[in-house]
């Protein structure tokens, strides 16, 4: 029953990460595909370690996979959130189809003062 | 007092990871926690400690509930923009604002954000959040913050203000 269950989440999370992958080579531009890098890695990567659970019992190795989990949930959002304000910080513009920026109309004045 | 507590939770997370009572072991967590808490403890958040209260852990279980659920939805979102052939994208940053004070609170909600549908916080400047929404529905500032911020930080208010 749990090794059932255990399959059942390795194989969703592994179509997530897969969907993450197509994601970053289909979107336009960096801060896109970090959208669906973040996301779909975040809780793909998440199922596949807490199918670990499922396949050996709590024990030692599962309660890394946990702690890796938390991790992940922590370090993911922190580390796109860096690469995209560096990102626009460095000058790369956005996508020409994105319709506001309020980030670049904010920073025009703020530029000089620095 | 705050450092004792720091100490015990980075012990109990080297005891999670080895997972194992021989005293050698322990000996070396204590040094570890100890040698962790003396390098980082300051920049350790103050607001850590006032976390330990019956209320705020129930307000932070029905937190986790919500993000789950709202990061599952992100996921379908990704799915159907990804595979759909026309996709279907709309991007732009918005400028949102946010109640909270506290910077757990803040952290919480920066990344919950960036964990949920359509959304990922690229900067915050005093008390406005970036947000790079996948699909603009209006460039409003109150708008948006009603769509995106509103329900985590009403649950996150309970937790840490």
């Amino acid at each position: 029953m749990s090794e059932t269950i255990g399959y059942i989440l390795l194989t969703v999370g592994i179509a997530f990460d897969v969907l993450g992958c197509i994601g970053l080579v289909r979107l336009p531009d960096v801060y896109n595909r970090l959208q669906a890098g973040t996301k779909c890695v975040t809780l793909g990567t998440a199922a596949i370690l807490l199918s670990v659970l499922f396949f050996t019992g709590f024990n030692a190795i599962s309660v890394k996979a946990l702690l890796c989990i938390w991790f992940i949930l922590i370090t993911s959002p922190t580390a796109a959130h860096a690469i995209s304000r560096a990102a626009h910080r460095s000058g790369i513009r956005l996508w020409k189809g994105s319709v506001l920026d309020r980030y670049a109309e904010d920073r025009e004045g703020a530029e000089d003062k620095q | 007092m705050k450092r004792f507590l720091h100490f015990l939770i980075i012990y109990a997370v080297w005891l999670l990871l080895t997972w194992s009572v021989q005293w050698q072991e322990l000996l070396v967590g204590v040094l570890v926690a100890l040698f962790a808490e003396l390098l980082l403890g300051d920049i350790f958040p103050v607001e850590g400690v006032k976390i330990f209260h019956p209320r705020r852990f129930f307000w932070l279980f029905v937190y986790f509930w919500v993000f789950i659920w709202a990061m599952i939805r992100a996921n379908f979102d990704v799915a159907y923009r990804v595979l759909n052939i026309y996709l279907p994208i709309k991007p732009g940053i918005v400028k949102v604002r946010t109640k909270l004070t506290s910077d757990m609170g803040r952290t919480f909600l920066a990344n919950s954000i960036t964990l949920t549908p359509g959304t990922m916080t690229v900067d915050m400047i005093g008390d406005h959040l970036y947000i790079h929404w996948i699909n603009v529905q209006s460039p409003d500032i109150q708008k948006d913050t009603e769509i995106i911020v509103r329900h985590f930080e009403r649950i996150l208010e309970r937790i840490f203000e």
